[in-house]
């Protein structure tokens, strides 16, 4: 089925989120649709499936424009959908939430869920996809998970399929097959739209490439074009994408993690029995895909989980059971992985924001009062320094970009003197200039001679920065390897392979 | 950003199961050989196991108090002991048995509090049916409501509200059908404001709930000091629905006339309560409903309309929960009086927290607390010199003990109380 977007306009209040923007998916194709994180990638595919209303222009699907009010008129016309953060139901089974809204039934309404499984076996087997139709949800792998979203859309006859940055939560293998998948999919006739910012993607699985940026449609451009032409597509300028840094001058061990197991809420050991340690002016990036255990144990190693055996030594200083605050009074930094959850207060103003870890201190306090004055002049220091693009320090931190906050949380954590600086995910939804930034800054800090921990699920990002790596799978450390290691060696471990 | 989470993945943690049930049943079994069996009251009681006028009459069993203390007694150490063996072998007591345990502790008290009485089972078992009905059913109107993802503390004032309607409209139009419908449909209406307001307006759920509940009482008190209280032979003296007894049924022994000979209220619930149980988790409406209670914004994806789900469950929800308040005049005593709910709506809530959002064992709980009244009424007759307060709380113990059995394992409707906001 050909798709094309005509002239789509969405605005948020002042906001223009998509302007005017033309896009043609031919029948068959795998067309991808390039551009930073706020870019306005997910709004519009929002707007195809019906769950905004655009202000301006046309949907049509073979030449014939369609209205959708809602998401069922576009699953009717044969639009289908995966979403970022899968929309399963996490305590039905796969074939439950497979036929959800659309349900074979029997006499008195009652579900023939016997042909819901039939479905489900059938679409598993056409695409190879080896899915229990009777698992629940819940205990898949997150892999597995997407496989579901894929079954329920071509359960349902998409003729037209949506993948919003579908590799996120993959490892390279799944990354791989997930690519087949589609491949697959686009030979048996089904347009594709695949979203992503990641190059290397692109590159391997589309036909035609759209890039936008801010809103709006830059230009089409080719698979076959070099990376650092489309980078620059879609960032408006040119980008070095490689992190320059010397080789590492190691001293004395900064971080000592020995044992370390964290019991989650569910009674299992989302930190099972991690050994590493960290030598002062390296960085040591934790890998592995979304979920294994990596947030649970830099939460434990600042203070916020209760481990409940083994140790964890600050140089000499045994920081196993201290609070956050002494941990944060012993110079650890910690750029938490979700910004405006864990980072930052969105309400708080910018000033209010760089003194929170540290309000009872000089220079931010004096004595029970705010020093107000000293305030001012620090923040004002730090949005220079730090490039925080911003009207001014009394800016609410919620009014900030995605890469302006991060950068807020960034100066937080590394203006003062630190022992050891804890970042997780420390570039998700920031935009490149900004990651290039955060990158240099980190590195930077590694050279000033502090240990680093590194916690990312970007495997660009973790062979970037990283002096060494340790791949988590399941909660245990698989391994810790080299930073010359290869992706592909990278990504068995993130599956579980040993080496 | 959420974190994905996948559970499954890690392995298990491999300590020893709790033992602090196992702790609990035996410091109960000790107390119960000990204080009702070794020290015991040699007096004997009758256990009443029919009603004069039952089909089949089963004799009285009669029996020395202390005996009984020291059998029960010795039949808890065994099963305490059983729980021993079972967490030793990392294995969670089961529900079942802490129930049994529960059971036979509280017979073991009512020997006890019998001693030279006699022990009407089959007036205390009949009673408790009879009061759990209304719980029952605003139970359910209650899980009908959180399973689409809306909390319902309105549930006092929806069954105040069936209450009051019934006993009014019953005596009126001197028709208790009328009366019952009536009743159901008020209910219904209020549920409907709820609805609007959380789903419509986005107004914090507790709070339109808390507010709803004083304005019932309110409504329903000034109404009855300056109508119904001086003119109660005509607006509030409807009676109540004659009981029709099951051929067949009735006459078993024991729970026969408990559960067979009944109002008609009570058999609506028995119907009520399969039917609800069979849409929500059979029929493509239960899936539905569930789907809008765990992940609205997925359901919203396939197509389901989630405000217009949401708003009929609350609102049919009502509907059962005006029945119950129903049960609580026409259906029992036949009159409406002041505070005629007097918490019972928050008890459901309970109820249906305890009966984990599942229709048939809600019903299960909303017998237990039924019980408990009824055991709290009767223990004063018997044992004046008891304090009552300590045989009150005796079934809340029971209720602690069985939800200590639980504990990790209940899991509320994901979106429960969280208002859906469509981009």
């Amino acid at each position: 089925m050909k798709l094309e977007l005509r002239g789509i306009t969405k605005r948020f209040g002042s906001l223009v989120a998509n302007d005017k923007i033309n896009l043609v998916v031919n029948s068959g194709e795998i067309h991808a649709l390039l551009g930073e994180n706020g870019a306005g990638k997910s709004t519009l595919m929002n707007v195809l499936y019906g769950l905004y209303a655009a202000e301006e222009g046309d949907i049509a699907l073979d030449g014939v424009v369609h209205k959708f009010k809602g998401p069922g008129d576009a699953m009717a016309a044969g639009i289908g959908m995966v979403h970022q953060h899968f929309m399963l139901i996490p305590v039905f089974t796969v074939a439950e939430n497979v036929v959800l809204g659309h349900e074979p039934t029997g006499i008195l309404d009652t579900l023939d869920i016997e042909t819901a499984r039939t479905r489900v076996r059938e679409i598993s087997e056409r695409f190879g996809f080896e899915i229990d139709p009777d698992a629940l949800v819940e205990d898949l792998p997150v892999g597995a998970q997407q496989r579901v979203e894929i079954i329920k859309a071509l359960a349902r006859d998409a003729k037209v399929l949506v993948l919003d940055e579908p590799t996120a939560v993959l490892t390279p293998q799944e990354t791989d097959e997930l690519m087949g998948i589609m491949k697959g999919l686009a030979t048996a006739g089904t347009s594709i739209v695949f979203i992503t910012h990641k190059l290397r993607e692109v590159q391997a699985v589309a036909d035609r490439i759209t890039v936008v940026r801010l809103g709006a449609v830059v230009g089409e451009a080719k698979p076959t074009d070099s990376a650092e032409t489309l980078a620059a597509m879609m960032v408006g300028r040119a980008v070095d994408l490689s992190v320059n840094k010397k080789a590492p001058k190691r001293g004395e061990t900064g971080l000592a993690v020995s044992g370390l197991t964290v019991i989650g809420d569910r009674n299992n050991k989302v930190v099972d029995d991690v050994s590493f340690e960290v030598r002062a002016g390296e960085v040591l990036a934790i890998a592995g895909v979304q979920g294994n255990g990596q947030t649970e144990l830099a939460e434990a190693l600042v203070g916020l989980r209760i481990p409940s055996s083994g140790s964890i030594h600050l140089g000499k200083l045994d920081i196993t059971h201290s609070t956050v605050r002494e941990v944060i009074d012993a110079g650890v930094g910690y750029i938490p992985e979700d910004r405006s959850k864990d980072g930052l207060v969105g309400d708080f103003t910018i000033a209010e924001n760089v003194m929170i870890n540290r309000s009872y201190d000089p220079p931010f306090a004096k004595g029970l009062n705010i020093d107000f004055v000293n305030r001012e002049h620090i923040a004002d220091k730090l949005i220079h320094d730090y490039d925080v693009r911003t009207p001014s320090q009394v800016t609410l931190a919620k009014n900030l970009s995605g890469g302006n906050q991060q950068k807020v949380v960034v100066a937080r954590e590394l203006s003062r003197e630190l022992s050891l600086l804890i970042a997780s995910q420390p570039t998700r939804g920031v935009d490149v200039g900004s990651i290039e930034f955060i990158h240099e800054r980190i590195v930077a800090t590694r050279d000033a001679g502090k240990p680093v921990v590194i916690v990312s699920t970007e495997l660009d990002e973790v062979t970037a920065l990283a002096d060494r790596i340790a791949v988590m799978y399941r909660g245990r450390i698989v391994g810790i390897v080299d930073s010359t290691t290869s992706r592909e060696t990278l990504g068995r471990m993130m599956a579980g392979a040993t080496l | 950003m959420s974190t994905v989470v996948t559970p499954g993945l890690f392995s298990l943690v491999d300590v020893s199961v709790s033992k602090k049930t196992p702790y609990l049943m035996a410091g109960f079994a000790v107390f119960v050989l000990v204080a009702f069996g070794f020290v015991g009251k040699t007096d004997t009681v009758a256990f009443q196991w029919s009603k004069e006028d039952d089909l089949i009459h089963l004799p009285d069993f009669i029996v020395a108090s202390n005996v009984v203390g020291l059998v029960l007694g010795t039949a808890l150490v065994a099963i305490a002991l059983l729980s021993f063996v079972l967490a030793q072998r990392k294995r969670v007591t089961p529900l079942w048995l802490t129930l049994i345990f529960g059971l036979l502790a509280v017979v073991a008290l009512l020997a006890w509090l019998a001693a030279g009485n006699t022990l009407p089972f089959a007036f205390i078992f009949g009673n408790a049916v009879v009061l759990a009905v209304p719980l029952a059913l605003g139970a359910m109107g209650g899980i009908m409501s959180e399973r689409v993802g809306v909390v319902n503390i309105a549930i006092e004032g929806q069954l105040l509200t069936g209450a009051f309607l019934a006993a009014v409209v019953g005596s009126l139009t001197d028709n208790l059908y009328f009366g019952l419908i009536v009743a159901m449909i008020g209910a219904a209406l209020l549920s409907m404001v709820l609805a609007v307001f959380s789903i419509q307006y986005l107004v914090d759920q507790i709070i339109v709930g808390v507010v709803l509940n004083v304005l019932v009482l309110g409504i329903t008190n000034f109404l009855y000091a300056q109508w119904l209280s001086s003119d109660g032979q005509n607006s509030n003296f409807p009676g109540t629905f004659p009981i029709i007894p099951i051929p067949g049924l009735s006459a078993i022994p024991i729970i026969g006339p408990a559960l067979f000979e009944a109002r008609i209220t009570t058999y609506l619930a028995y119907l009520i309560i399969p039917t609800l149980w069979f849409i929500l988790f059979k029929t493509r409406l239960g899936l539905r409903a569930r789907a809008v209670g765990e992940h609205p914004l997925a359901a919203d994806t396939v197509g389901i309309n989630v405000a217009r789900t949401r708003f009929w469950w609350v609102t049919i929800g009502g509907l059962v929960a005006g029945l119950g308040g129903a049960a609580l005049t026409i259906g029992a005593v036949g009159a409406f009086g002041r505070n005629m709910s007097g918490g019972q709506g928050f008890i459901a809530l309970a109820v249906v927290i305890l009966g984990r959002w599942h229709p048939f064992s809600a019903a299960a709980a909303a017998l237990l607390f039924g019980f408990s009244i009824v055991l709290r009424i009767w223990a004063n007759q018997v044992s004046p010199g008891i304090p009552t307060d300590f045989i009150t709380i005796v079934p809340y113990v029971v209720t602690l003990i069985a939800v200590v059995g639980f504990v990790g394992r209940v899991r509320a409707p994901a979106a429960t109380g969280k208002p859906y906001i469509k981009g």
